[in-house]
């Protein structure tokens, strides 16, 4: 209704203002926690990361960059962020290998298999992590069964708790559900007969696969991928279980700075840089989907 | 429907093993007659469970758990069934960053969320208080919800509302007769999803709970960071069991592939 018919009739002015604050009224209180609870300890964190630390005194205050510079050109820090990112993309890597044949794996059994089996490698997304996590110590300790058959195999007892190695298995585990559900979506938008066409023009199973298949589940892949990535760059309780002391990432790092060495302004300036590098990634693999769609529907 | 070659399937029961084996070997652990951590080869004992029972910091920590995630989730759905209604069925100015704001906290990693909401609940003077967690916890489990309400609300159809409207029903009994009943799978799927969510939280909850707050995932860390029993398993096989409960009640309600997997 226009602006103009409403002044013709006084009498329906109330209900339509009623209607156009509505939505307003109905998203103000969910508005305000996450003004309260998102935006303003963000906008704080931010600015805690610029003030100065003074460990004698434990006070903060002042303005400096000493903790932005010291992530980026301290030895220590720098390490943290490479291991980091490399523990992140051996991870994604790993999740891709596994992730998307088991997708397809699933999407071409029949149900009732599919769904128990769809169950199976999702459900274990709602455990807790802490359980995995321990479950991983479990599995791979020095009593643990995998060092049991490694042994019975001959190859004696093997360290691998706290070890990358350990790390990234653990992640592939609790990441690997991420993966396969944006690849299982794709899947499932994916005609079979587009697949059969390919076979019965004389392409061989491999080709159907690479030609055909592979090009139409990649946005799905990239999604996953990118998931997995950021999860995995700020993962805490795997590193922080299954890494120890030495095997420092991000996140502990994070962890560290605040609840050990109380020096919150560091702490900040870390997770300020972690949150950027996420919202970056993000935000660039969003305008790439978007991108590609919008060509291929142009 | 092309069946799985041979090589498909041992892939497959391989990456099945490999999801299943740290939660098998938890539940199996957990009834050890012994003291250490090793499977149960001599008999099955619920000795560790009994520990976990008379264990009184657990035990408080499970009850926090319970109460904030009963409380995080009951409220988060009362915020975002009216959100859900607003982004969903009225175009306003600020809309899209409205809808943007209450899916935020899935890509804001939990730490930064943690540190955020420590460094508010310093500058408030509200450290370590319950009430406060509560309100964080709702933060992040609201996305959960709004997910599953907006896709609710878009999927039916209004011409239902328009009649009971035309028949001379009020706002509030169009709502709680015809409006919300078409929602309700959404409402308590979204409800048990937060619900499993907040009572799993870790990483955001390890900033900002202290001594009496301490959640049951914030105790299990700490715990497996000082000492390691098997005591430790049966809490993890108990919350093993809880979460399976959970998911059971889930698929009932809501069918969790639509949950997990979406709308496709």
């Amino acid at each position: 209704m226009s602006a103009s018919a409403s002044q013709a009739l006084p009498d329906d002015e109330a209900p339509e203002r009623r209607v156009r604050s509505a939505p307003l009224i109905l998203s103000a209180p969910a508005a305000l926690l996450f003004a309260a609870l998102v935006l303003t300890p963000l906008l704080l964190t931010a600015l805690l990361s610029f003030n100065q630390f003074d460990y004698a005194t434990g006070r903060t205050g002042g303005f400096t960059l000493e903790h932005y510079l010291s992530v980026l050109t301290d030895g220590y820090y720098l390490e943290i962020f490479l291991r980091t990112f490399r523990v992140s993309a051996l991870a994604t890597a790993i999740c891709v290998v596994v992730g998307v044949p088991e997708a397809y794996i699933l999407s071409r059994m029949s149900n009732p298999w599919r769904s128990v089996f769809l169950l199976v490698v999702l459900a274990p997304l709602l455990v807790s992590v802490v359980v995995r996590a321990f479950g991983w110590s479990m599995l791979l300790g020095p009593e643990g069964p995998v060092n049991g058959a490694m042994m019975a195999l001959g190859f004696g007892r093997t360290r691998l708790l706290y070890t990358e190695g350990t790390v990234i298995v653990a992640l592939v585990h609790v990441m690997l559900p991420f993966m396969v559900i944006p690849v299982w979506t794709s899947l499932q938008k994916l005609d079979p007969a587009v697949e059969q066409a390919a076979l019965s023009f004389g392409a061989s199973r491999a080709t159907a696969i690479v030609r055909v298949v592979a090009p139409q589940i990649l946005p799905g892949i990239l999604s996953g991928s990118l998931i997995v990535f950021g999860l995995s760059a700020s993962a805490f309780a795997i590193p922080g279980l299954l890494g120890g002391r030495r095997l420092k990432m991000v996140a502990t790092v994070v962890y560290d700075q605040y609840l050990s060495d109380l020096n919150w302004p560091m702490g900040a300036a870390v997770a300020v840089l972690l949150l950027a590098a996420n919202l970056i990634i993000m935000l660039t693999y969003h305008r790439l989907v978007e991108g590609h769609y919008r060509r291929r529907l142009g | 429907m092309t069946r799985n070659g041979p090589i498909a399937l041992i892939f497959h029961t391989l990456v099945v093993i490999f999801m299943l084996a740290p939660l098998v070997i938890v539940c199996l652990v957990a009834f050890t007659p012994e003291n250490t951590l090793s499977l149960p080869t001599s008999g099955f004992s619920l000795r560790w469970f009994e520990a976990v029972f008379r264990h009184p910091d657990f035990m408080q920590s499970f009850w926090n758990s319970l109460w904030l995630a009963l409380l995080s989730a009951t409220l988060a759905v009362g915020l975002a069934v009216p959100a859900a209604l607003a982004v969903t069925r009225w175009d306003f100015p600020g809309k899209g960053f409205l809808n943007a704001l209450f899916l935020s906290p899935l890509i804001i990693p939990h730490l930064v969320l943690g540190v955020a909401m420590l460094r508010l609940f310093a500058v408030l003077g509200a450290t370590g208080s319950f009430a406060w967690l509560v309100a964080a916890h709702m933060v992040i489990v609201t996305p959960y919800v709004m997910r599953l309400l907006i896709a609710a609300i878009s999927g039916f159809d209004r011409s239902v509302e328009q009649a009971a409207f035309s028949l001379g029903a009020s706002e509030a009994t169009v709502f709680r007769r015809v409006t919300l009943p078409m929602i309700l799978p959404g409402v308590t799927g979204g409800w048990l999803i937060a619900f499993i969510n907040s009572f799993d939280e870790l990483t955001m909850s390890i900033f900002i709970t202290s001594p009496s707050t301490v959640t049951l995932p914030v105790r299990m860390y700490m715990y497996a960071t000082e000492s390691i029993d098997p005591m430790m398993a049966a809490v993890s096989a108990l919350i093993i069991g809880i979460t399976a409960v959970a998911v059971l009640l889930l698929d009932r309600v809501y069918g969790l592939d639509r949950i997990l997997v979406g709308q496709h």
